[in-house]
C-alpha cells in the first residue's frame, strides 16, 4: 500500500527534478558568463573597476545563499522589484556562483605566462583580441576542473531554494511528506539517491570533457 | 530615517544576538566534531585495510554527493519514522558535523598524502612505529598544510548553518525571518543579517590567518598564507 | 634609405636606469647584431622598439612613421615588426600550424584556408612541415623557436626583432635555429640580440656593442673583431670569445 503511494508520487518527484535541473542550468550559465566578465575585469580593467569587482566577490562570498535569496525574494519587493521565486532563485544562485567562479578564472588567468600576451601584442593584436584569442581559450581549458566542482556545488545548492518556495525536488518531497507522513524516510532517501546520481554522472561527464580539451602535453609543461 | 533605523536595529538586537549565538554554536561544534570525524576517515583512507578504506570512501562520496538540506531532512523528518527522534538543534548539529566530516576528510587526506612517503620512511627508520610516525611526524605537517582548506570549511559551515533555519533552528537567519515577518521590513532586516555574516566571515578569516601565521614553519607555512590572503 | 630610426631612447624601471640615450638606424633588409654584457639593456631596447615596454624618452620611427607617437596605431605598426622571444612564447593552446596562422586570421583577417596555406609555407621554410599538427609542449626547444620565427615571418614584417633566440636552447639545438636565421639574411631586416659570436661575425652587416645602457661602438664585423677602437669592446670580445668558443663556422 505504501509502495503504491510511493509509485503514485513518483511523477511529482520527477517534476521537481526537472525544476532542479532548470535551476542548475540557468544559474550556471548566468554564473559562468558573469564570472568570466568579473575575472577578466579584475585582471585587465582599470584599478577602480578591479576594486569594485573584488568588493563584489568578497560580499557575495561572505553571505549565505539563503540570506541572499531572502534579500532578493522578500527584500526587493520593498523597492518595487517583484520577482517570482524561480527567477529570484536563478539570480541568487547565479550571482553567488559568479563570485566563486571569478576566483577560478582569475587563478587560471594568473597561471598563464605573461609572454603569451606579449607574443599576441607582437603579432599586432590589440588587448581585446589578445584576451579573446590567446588568454580566453587557455583560461577556459585550465578552469574546467574548478568549474566542474562549482557545477556540482550549484546542483546541490539548488535545494536551498526550498527556503523561498521554489517547487523543486525538495519541495515536492515535502508535499509527499505532508500527504503521507509514513513515506517520509523513503522519499528523502530517494531524493538523496537522485542527487547522488546527478552529482556522480556530472563528475564523470566533466572529467571526460576535461581530458578531451586538455591542452596537449600541457600538464608536463606546467610541471616543469 | 537613520535614527529610525538605529532604533529598529536596537529593538531587533536581542533576537539577533540570540540567533547569532545559535549560529556560532552550530558552527563551532560541527567544525570540531567534523574535524575529529575527518581525521578518522582520512587516516582510514590512507592507512586502513581495503574494507576500511572502502567504507570511508563510501561515506565520503555519499555525503559529498547529496545536498546538506537532504541530509538534514533525513535526520530530522525521516529518522523519527524508525523511532529516532531529535530536537531541531540536535538534528542540525548532527547533520552539519557528519557533512563537514566528509569534506574535512578529503582535504586532510590530500595533505597526509602530500607528506606521506618520504617522511614516513624517515620516521620508521628512526624506530618509530606506524602510529608514532603518524602522530609525531605526519599529522603535525599535514594539519598545517590543511589550514587554508580548513579556513574555507569554517566559512562554509558558518554560512551553511543558515540552512538549519529550514528545520526550525532559531539561528541568525531564522531570527531575521521572524523579525521581518513581524515588521514587514524585509530589505533592512536581511541586509542587516547579510552584514553580520559578512563581518563574521571577514573576522574569522583574519583570525585563522593569524593562527596560520603563528603555526607556520618555513617551507610549510608560506603556501598557507598566500592562499588565505586570497579569500 | 633608412627604414628604422631609433633616436635617443631612455628607459628606467624605478631607480634603475636601463637605457641612457640609445640611437641608431637600420636600412631595408639589413642584419644588425647587438652584443654586450648581460643586464645592459639589450632586450629592453628591443621591447622599446615594438612598444612592449614604451620608452620614457626618445623616438622610434619605422618607414617614416613615429611608433612612439601615442596617436599612431601601435597594433598596425606591430604587424610590421616581428618579435622572436628568448622563451618562445608559443601559444600553448594552439598547434604549430595555428600558432603561425592565428595572426593572419585574426589580425590580417585572411581567410582560414589561405592563412593555413601561408602558415604551412612558413613552417616548410623553417623545416617543420611534419610538425604542423603538434602542440608546443610536444616540440623540442629548437623546434619551438623555429615555429616562433615562422609565426613572425608569416606576418610579412619589414623587421624582425630577435631577443636572444638561442639562449634557452640546449647547445645541440642552437645550430638549426641559427641556420634558419641565416637563410633570412637579406630577405628581411633583422635586429638580433645574441651571444652567438660566430653568427654575429659571419652574418651581421653591422655589430652594435652596448654596455651600461649606451652604445659603446658599432661597425662592421671585420672592424669590430679585428680593429675595435674602444678598449672596452676589445676586452668584451676577447672575453666572450674565450667563453663561448669563437668558432668560425658558427
Amino acid at each position: 500500500m505504501a509502495l503504491e503511494t510511493l509509485i503514485e508520487s513518483l511523477p511529482s518527484l520527477f517534476d521537481g527534478l526537472g525544476v532542479t535541473l532548470l535551476l542548475t542550468a540557468f544559474s550556471i550559465i548566468l554564473g559562468t558568463i558573469l564570472g568570466i566578465l568579473l575575472a577578466t575585469g579584475r585582471s585587465y580593467a582599470s584599478k577602480p573597476i578591479a576594486y569594485l569587482i573584488l568588493l563584489y566577490e568578497k560580499v557575495l562570498r561572505g553571505i549565505p545563499l539563503l540570506v541572499l535569496l531572502f534579500l532578493i525574494y522578500f527584500g526587493l519587493p520593498q523597492v518595487g522589484i517583484n520577482l517570482d521565486a524561480f527567477t529570484a532563485a536563478v539570480i541568487g544562485l547565479g550571482l553567488r556562483s559568479a563570485a566563486y567562479q571569478a576566483q577560478i578564472y582569475r587563478g587560471a588567468i594568473n597561471s598563464i605566462p605573461e609572454g603569451q600576451i606579449h607574443a599576441a601584442y607582437s603579432l599586432g593584436m590589440n588587448k581585446l583580441k589578445a584576451i579573446r584569442h590567446v588568454i580566453m581559450p587557455q583560461m577556459l581549458r585550465l578552469s574546467i576542473p574548478g568549474w566542474s566542482n562549482e557545477f556540482t556545488i550549484l546542483l546541490k545548492d539548488t535545494s536551498i531554494c526550498f527556503g523561498i518556495g521554489v517547487i523543486e525536488l525538495m519541495r515536492q518531497g515535502r508535499y509527499i511528506q505532508v500527504r503521507d507522513p509514513g513515506l517520509v524516510l523513503v522519499v528523502y532517501l530517494l531524493i538523496a539517491l537522485m542527487f547522488f546520481i546527478l552529482v556522480f554522472s556530472a563528475n564523470k561527464t566533466l572529467r571526460y570533457v576535461e581530458k578531451k580539451y586538455q591542452m596537449a602535453g600541457y600538464q608536463t609543461e606546467a610541471h616543469r | 530615517m537613520a535614527a529610525d533605523f538605529g532604533q529598529f536595529f536596537l529593538n531587533s538586537l536581542p533576537n539577533l544576538l540570540s540567533g547569532l549565538g545559535y549560529t556560532l554554536l552550530l558552527t563551532f561544534i560541527s567544525i570540531a566534531v567534523g574535524f575529529c570525524l575527518g581525521i578518522v576517515l582520512a587516516l582510514g583512507r590512507v592507512y586502513g585495510t581495503k574494507v576500511v578504506n572502502g567504507f570511508c570512501v563510501g561515506y565520503i562520496e555519499l555525503i559529498r554527493g547529496t545536498p546538506l538540506l537532504v541530509q538534514l531532512f533525513i535526520i530530522y523528518f525521516g529518522l523519527p519514522t524508525i523511532g529516532i527522534i531529535f530536537t531541531p538543534l540536535q538534528a542540525a548539529l548532527i547533520g552539519l558535523a557528519l557533512n563537514s566530516g566528509a569534506y574535512q576528510a578529503e582535504y586532510l587526506r590530500g595533505s597526509i598524502q602530500s607528506v606521506e612517503s618520504g617522511q614516513m620512511n624517515a620516521a620508521r627508520s628512526l624506530g618509530m612505529n606506524k602510529l608514532q610516525s603518524i602522530r609525531h611526524v605526519i599529522l603535525p605537517q599535514a594539519l598545517r598544510i590543511s589550514i587554508p582548506a580548513w579556513s574555507n570549511e569554517f566559512i562554509y559551515l558558518l554560512q551553511y548553518s543558515s540552512i538549519a533555519y529550514i528545520i526550525q533552528v532559531t539561528e541568525l537567519t531564522a531570527e531575521g525571518k521572524f523579525i521581518a515577518a513581524h515588521t514587514f521590513r524585509y530589505l533592512e532586516v536581511f541586509a542587516m543579517i547579510a552584514v553580520i555574516y559578512l563581518i563574521l566571515t571577514i573576522v574569522s578569516t583574519e583570525i585563522i590567518d593569524r593562527i596560520a601565521k603563528r603555526l607556520s614553519i618555513p617551507g610549510i607555512g608560506a603556501a598557507t598564507r598566500i592562499s588565505l590572503r586570497d579569500m | 634609405m633608412t627604414m628604422l630610426e631609433v633616436k635617443d631612447i631612455y628607459k628606467s624601471y624605478g631607480d634603475v636606469h636601463i637605457l641612457n640615450g640609445v640611437s641608431f638606424t637600420m636600412k631595408k633588409d639589413e642584419t644588425k647584431v647587438i652584443i654586450g654584457p648581460s643586464g645592459t639593456g639589450k632586450s629592453t631596447l628591443l621591447r622599446c622598439i615594438n612598444q612592449l615596454s614604451p620608452p620614457d624618452k626618445g623616438q622610434v620611427w619605422l618607414n617614416g612613421e613615429e611608433i612612439t607617437n601615442p596617436k599612431s596605431n601601435i597594433n598596425k605598426l606591430r604587424e610590421k615588426i616581428g618579435f622572436v622571444f628568448q622563451d618562445f612564447n608559443l601559444f600553448n593552446h594552439l598547434t604549430a600550424l595555428r600558432n603561425v596562422s592565428i595572426g593572419l586570421e585574426k589580425v590580417k583577417k585572411i581567410e582560414k584556408e589561405a592563412a593555413y596555406k601561408r602558415a604551412m609555407e612558413e613552417l616548410t621554410r623553417v623545416g617543420l612541415a611534419a610538425q604542423a599538427a603538434q602542440y608546443p609542449a610536444q616540440l623540442s626547444g629548437g623546434q619551438k623557436q623555429r615555429v616562433g620565427i615562422a609565426r613572425a615571418l608569416a606576418m610579412d614584417p619589414d623587421l624582425i626583432l630577435f631577443d636572444e633566440p638561442t639562449s634557452a636552447l640546449d647547445p645541440e639545438l642552437i645550430g638549426d635555429v641559427l641556420d634558419v636565421m641565416k637563410s633570412l639574411c637579406g630577405k628581411v631586416a633583422m635586429l638580433v640580440v645574441t651571444h652567438e659570436m660566430g653568427f654575429a661575425r659571419n652574418v651581421a652587416d653591422e655589430i652594435i656593442f652596448m654596455e651600461g645602457g649606451v652604445i659603446v661602438e658599432q661597425g662592421s664585423p671585420k672592424e669590430m673583431f679585428t680593429n675595435a677602437k674602444m678598449a672596452r669592446t676589445r676586452e668584451f670580445l676577447g672575453r666572450i670569445g674565450a667563453l663561448y668558443g669563437d668558432e668560425e663556422g658558427g
